[in-house]
């Protein structure tokens, strides 16, 4: 009885491991929700003398589409308070001049690890107007908590 | 009769004599440190909830980057380690029927070099030279005495260690054909995952030393965070095995029944130990340079863990349930009330037991890519290791404690003390449930880990975490009183309560229990099977973050 019980227990639990398995799986290759996990290095101690860090800021790509591309130093974002219209689809290009930071928004799926000598990349819709804030959510030195920005949609 | 007691003595001195003091020294030498450390760190941890509140401002000369260091180092590393070591130790002499003189020396020798590591460690962090928090991620440059501690920390592990596996290793030669006893298999595992572990961190700690010198001009980054994980994880699991150690063995005998089980057990400490080590790069899901294929490995493999904690749920249940129906608990539930709810040394580790169910939960969300994104460097985090560490774990050494130390102590628990004891349980679980709840909650809307202030000029996003902040105070200073009502309970049992024998609590297996097959001893095939596990999540990704790795970080100092 116990022995016939505790399969079941195993299968069944197993079996709710697994179809989790396979939802995050279809989500992060066939819908392409996975994770920021760009691949493309740069000389940490030459950031802004390499393209296209040699020139941070808020570019129109397309219709609607913007890249920003930005630099984060203790205890900042470069550029910063940005601003993009309604709908914008903003792709945000980052890597790190000194230590390792996080990029966060709250109210927002955007997180993202930023480290230095690796560019890191993260999209995102933004459909709602509003200020949104911006923080660094690694620790990265004395003056961590005051190292946030905006981004104001309208 | 003169010959028996003789042979009795030979065979199994405790029945007699209780523990070999030498024994009980050694384990009683690291719980005090352990007590000490979980003082200091639980006033810390006060500390830190006061100043995000924005309760009290802290002077000058102490920075919050620093309480954090410490608190993390004092009460992750430093309270589990020396507790599982006292602990562990105390169950191989009553296992293998003590220690062997050598293995002593080796675990004082252990002592030694971990309390000198970390007393390098912590002097540098008070003199702000090392606030590069407890996982250090280069290229933050602390001061090298700090990581020149850190070596001292681990080779006080490796020599405890060295002196479990020649234990275990000279019981084996004597008794062939036998399975180790419980109790000693699980030290085994534990001390098995301490050295696999350890490997990873020592690799980076010893980049590091050179490169925070100035000897060496640059880190790789990256290779450095993922070593670092390689043992921050493996860590956690460590607690987990040295915690289920106790449910199992400890926690039937105390309501009265049988443990479950022998092989079932003996299994799940296997899976623990070769499936454990590549559970570290879920902390690493929202990481550049790291595909999502490897990321979607590694779900699995940190997922593959959620297993064996299937087994022990399921195994636990069992056994209250069979235990309480013993009892002559009737109907669905009836069992419930049959267990010894007013005794500490149950209360405590069954508390551990349920909250593990959400502390799993919370697992199973923080290794899943998309949510890990959600919750990644959120207080939702620091949320699920409170839960997690701070009651599955920290509530079953408390528990172990009422127990434990009067047996070393050769003294008794009265009822004045479990008494004390469930009182200490409530106000623990109370204020966990209270700051652990609240920072699940905030972190869900987004506010970070790790910083200091998080009113960001009064942006209307980071107003509505205030109220939740306001929370982890009150859960913090309820936790501090459990701190201090828990190290008086652990120094009066150790030197106070009144003299007498305290009994181990050992349970045996059913009457019609088949006993463990010997296979479950080849520990040569589990190691080769866990570095096999290792490489095939590591080999990839470390190969490629040294193949394609940028230009090298140098040593940064930011606070």
């Amino acid at each position: 009885m116990q022995h016939r019980l505790e399969e079941m227990w195993m299968i069944v639990s197993v079996g709710i491991l697994v179809v989790f398995m396979i939802i995050i799986g279809y989500q992060t290759f066939a819908m392409g929700m996975g994770p920021p996990s760009h691949s493309e290095t740069i000389d940490p101690q030459k950031v802004e003398e390499t393209a296209p860090f040699d020139e941070p800021g808020v570019f129109e790509t397309g219709e609607n589409k913007y890249e920003v591309v930005m630099i984060l130093q203790s205890f900042g974002f470069t550029p910063s308070n940005i601003e993009v219209p309604v709908g914008a689809e903003v792709e945000f290009v980052m890597t790190s001049k000194d230590v390792t930071h996080g990029f966060q928004v709250p109210g927002t799926n955007i997180n993202a690890m930023v480290m230095p000598g690796h560019i890191q990349k993260i999209s995102h819709t933004f459909d709602e107007p509003g200020n949104y804030l911006v923080i660094c959510n690694e620790y990265c030195g004395i003056g961590h908590q005051a190292m946030s920005t905006t981004i104001t949609v309208k | 009769m003169e010959q028996s007691l003789k042979e009795t003595i030979r065979q199994d001195p405790k029945k007699i004599l209780g523990v070999n003091p030498l024994d009980a020294k050694v384990s009683l030498s690291y719980l005090t440190v352990a007590f000490v450390s979980l003082l200091i760190g639980g006033i810390l941890g006060l500390v830190q909830g006061l100043e995000r509140a924005g309760l009290i401002d802290l002077p000058s000369w102490l920075n919050y980057y620093q309480v954090l260091t410490a608190h993390g180092l004092l009460l992750l590393l430093v309270f589990t380690a020396t507790f599982s070591i006292g602990y562990l130790y105390a169950n191989l002499s009553h296992a293998l029927g003590g220690l062997l003189p050598k293995v002593r020396k080796f675990a004082w020798v252990g002592f030694v070099l971990m309390i000198i590591g970390v007393a390098m460690a912590v002097t540098m962090i008070v003199l702000n030279e090392a606030s590069v928090l407890y996982t250090f991620y280069p290229p933050l440059a602390a001061h090298p005495i700090f990581y020149i501690g850190l070596v001292f920390v681990v080779l006080g592990i490796w020599a405890c260690c060295a002196g479990v596996f020649i234990n275990y290793r000279h019981w084996r030669k004597n008794h062939p054909g036998q399975v180790t006893p419980l109790l000693a298999y699980f030290t085994m595992a534990v001390f098995v995952l301490w050295f696999f572990a350890t490997i990873g961190v020592t690799i980076e700690v010893f980049t590091l030393i050179p490169w925070s010198m100035g000897l060496v001009e640059t880190t790789n980054v990256m290779v450095g965070r993922t070593l670092f994980w390689w043992f921050g994880h493996t860590l956690v699991n460590i607690w987990y095995l040295v915690a289920i150690s106790a449910w199992y063995v400890f926690v039937p005998k105390i309501i009265g029944g049988r443990h479950f089980s022998d092989k079932l057990i003996r299994l799940v400490v296997i899976l623990v130990v070769v499936l454990n080590i590549p559970g570290g790069f879920h902390h690493q899901i929202i990481d550049p340079a790291i595909s999502q294929s490897i990321k979607f490995l590694h779900v699995f493999m940190s997922l593959s863990i959620a297993v064996p904690s299937l087994m022990t749920a399921f195994a636990m249940f069992a056994v209250f349930e069979r235990t309480g129906r013993k009892l002559g608990g009737k109907g669905l539930l009836g069992w419930l009330k049959k267990l010894p709810w007013g005794d500490v040394r149950f209360l405590a580790p069954m508390i551990a037991m349920i909250s593990f169910i959400f502390g799993g939960a919370g697992g199973i969300v923080n290794t899943s890519n998309q949510l890990n994104q959600v919750i990644h460097n959120t207080m939702w985090v620091v949320g699920h290791f409170h839960i997690t560490v701070g009651v599955s774990v920290v509530l079953t050494f408390f528990g172990i404690c009422y127990w434990l130390i009067p047996y070393l102590a050769k003294r008794k628990l009265t009822p004045k003390m479990n008494k004390l004891g469930i009182i200490q349980t409530v106000i623990w679980t109370v204020g966990m449930i209270i700051m652990s709840g609240s920072m699940h909650i905030v972190g869900l809307l987004g506010d970070p880990r790790r910083t200091s202030d998080t009113t960001y000029g009064g942006h209307e996003a980071a107003a509505g975490w205030i109220p939740f902040e306001m929370l982890f105070a009150v859960g913090a200073t309820l936790l501090l009183i459990g701190v201090i009502i828990q190290v008086y309970a652990v120094f009066n049992m150790m030197f106070f309560a009144p003299k007498g024998l305290t009994e181990y609590p050992v349970a045996e297996p059913e009457d019609d229990a088949t006993p463990a097959p010997m296979w479950t001893e080849r520990w040569g095939l589990w190691i080769v099977l866990l570095l096999a596990v290792v490489a095939m999540a590591y080999v990839v990704p470390i190969v490629d973050m040294i193949l394609n790795a940028p230009p090298g970080s140098p040593p940064i100092r930011t606070w």
